[in-house]
């Protein structure tokens, strides 16, 4: 009943290539740990669901958002405010909870420890955590930009090279901040808690509650040195057709520079 | 004699100021099923961990089909497969879908379905780890460790927690797996469970080697290891009490207790044959491994109540002795 087993496997597969099977083994993960996510309702209702769902429903029941204000540079807030608010709080549920959630749960269940023992590493893992969360973040944003321009009537991205290069600084900042929550909370349980700690404040400083032109000075001084403030801001501008600002694109690559560095320091595995 | 396939030479590990192991040595012939015995804290789980690399030694060495843990990790990680004892899965992974990724992982894996059906969870490919029993999931786990189609396998704590039914499957599925030719490293606390999959033992204690032997040979160790009970004149007592293989003789009423070694049972007939008494209800048994432990360390392996089967107790033995 046993030996066939291994014949079988050996026959099937004379001359594996080495390279070939450890790409499979990295494919497989994230096949994995793409269903295990989709199959978490809450994970997509509050990545995908509810940001498209506020999007449109603000959008097409408050008339205000769709006359253009002179504070907002003749803009209307379905124009760039709101679409840009969505794709942070996308990204900020992804970073600040899905992300800590998983990977505390993996280290907890040993799960890190148990593919220590094997010949893939479990920075794989938390490679493929992020590489589905961030399809999940392509995707919310994809939605947001089509959806707002079909349904509100918005603008698509103006300048769409500085919209891509603010996605992927403000995505980094975010998931790297995401890692350090993940290494430095002590359980799944403080996970939910912690990350919305972190979560609102950031929020509103993106200006999620409080659009950043009605900011007063000094709230929006130091919005500009959050990682949300700066990559809502540029996703605001390159939308509306503007260069975004080198402090705010700056801002961004430290607070992924420094957030990486910190949680690679802190990280356990067990 | 076979290639030793697991060599550990003094091994040393402190926590703190405590050693966990304190100068480990044994090995483990190609194809055995070595047993690592101890009670909680004797430094089994310790062990085993410096020889899948999961902790480097302080001091000593290990060797596993050649391969240093520490200097060939990667080499060592193909042709180990392990099964940790706290290692659950994600809740919604299903069982077909934990072996496909598992098998992904290897150069050479075993066919992760026929894996499946082997270890009895062909109909449950599509269920969610969750939703497993307790020994469902030690099942998966042991064939997670297999699906790699290593030359060693480390099994940790196997069987703790499972009902005596999945805890019997369980064994069940070993016996089955060691037909492979897989060498097996096998962590238990249960004496039951090492007595009846073994070949030899390392029992472990305040993380030292009291003993590395079969369980019969540790068996044998225990003095006036048999036992035999039966009813019979009480005249027979002082038939009995003149044999020299006879170590203690307990007499009330009819009923008769004879302790000893060597070949007791042929001299005890033997000789109440000689003297025309008939014993009735005539019982023997012989000393367990949990016997040979007690007597190796000086307490019980099993600290905890879930014994899953009735067993010689101790409390009889002392009464046989206190003649």
């Amino acid at each position: 009943m046993a030996t066939p087993v291994r014949q079988s496997a050996a026959t099937r597969n004379p001359r594996p290539v080495r390279r070939r099977t450890r790409a499979g083994g990295m494919r497989m993960l994230l096949t994995t740990e793409a269903l295990i996510y989709l199959r978490e309702p809450m994970a997509t209702f509050m990545t995908l669901g509810l940001p498209i769902g506020l999007l449109l429903g603000l959008g097409l029941s408050i008339p205000d958002f769709r006359v253009p204000l002179p504070e907002f540079g003749g803009q209307r807030v379905v124009d760039t405010q709101l679409p840009a608010m969505m794709i942070i709080l996308s990204v900020s549920t992804s970073a600040f909870s899905a992300i800590p959630a998983a990977l505390a749960v993996y280290r907890e269940r040993g799960i890190l420890r148990r593919l220590s023992v094997t010949p893939v590493p479990p920075s794989r893992l938390l490679g493929a955590q992020l590489v589905v969360n961030l399809a999940s973040a392509v995707v919310a944003t994809a939605l947001t930009i089509v959806m707002g321009h079909l349904l509100l009537d918005s603008r698509l991205p103006a300048q769409l090279g500085w919209f891509a290069v603010s996605f992927v600084l403000g995505v980094g900042a975010m998931f790297a901040i995401g890692l350090l929550l993940a290494a430095a909370i002590p359980s799944s349980r403080a996970a939910g808690a912690i990350g919305a700690v972190v979560m609102f404040p950031l929020l509103f400083l993106g200006g999620m509650w409080v659009p950043r032109e009605a900011m007063p000075e000094l709230l929006r001084q130091i919005s500009d040195f959050t990682p949300t403030g700066p990559f809502g801001q540029t996703l605001r501008d390159a939308w509306a057709g503007t260069t975004p600002e080198p402090l705010h694109l700056a801002v961004l690559a430290a607070w992924t520079l420094l957030a990486s560095i910190a949680a690679a320091r802190l990280f356990r595995w067990e | 004699m076979s290639m030793e396939i697991i060599e550990i030479n003094g091994l040393r590990k402190r926590y703190g100021g405590r050693a966990a192991i304190d100068d480990v040595s044994f090995s483990v012939a190609e194809g055995e099923v070595f047993g690592v015995l101890g009670r909680n804290g004797a430094g089994k789980t310790t062990t085993v961990e410096c020889v899948s690399g999961l902790r480097v030694p302080d001091a000593g060495t290990v060797s596993v089909a050649g391969l240093d843990p520490r200097e060939d990790r990667a080499e060592l990680r193909r042709s180990l497969g392990v099964q940790l004892q706290d290692c659950t899965l994600p809740d919604k992974l299903r069982v077909g879908e934990a072996l496909r990724l598992y098998a992904s992982f290897y150069d050479h894996p075993a066919d992760w379905r026929a894996l499946m059906e082997e270890v009895g969870l062909g109909p449950k490919r599509d269920t969610a780890f969750a939703k497993l029993s307790g020994g469902q999931r030690q099942r998966l786990s042991i064939a997670l460790a297999l699906v790699g189609s290593p030359r060693v396998a480390i099994l940790d704590e196997l069987t703790t927690g499972l009902d005596p039914k999945a805890r019997r499957e369980t064994w069940e599925l070993i016996e089955q797996v060691r037909a492979r030719g897989v060498t097996i490293l096998l962590v238990t606390h249960f004496m039951e469970e090492a007595e009846r999959l073994c070949d030899r033992v390392a029992v472990l204690d305040g993380g030292r080697v009291a003993a590395v032997d079969t369980p019969e040979g540790l068996i044998a160790r225990v003095d006036n290891g048999q036992r035999l009970r039966f009813r019979a004149a009480p005249e027979a007592g002082a038939v009995l009490r003149a044999l020299p293989e006879a170590a203690t003789v307990t007499t009330e009423g009819d009923r008769h207790t004879v302790t000893g070694s060597g070949n007791l049972l042929l001299a005890v007939v033997t000789a109440l044959a000689a003297h025309h008494i008939t014993p009735r209800d005539f019982t023997m048994d012989r000393a367990t491994l949990d016997d040979a432990f007690l007597s190796l360390t000086g307490h019980t392996a099993d600290d905890s109540h879930d014994t899953s089967a009735p067993r010689r107790t101790h409390a009889d033995h002392d009464v046989a002795g206190e003649e």
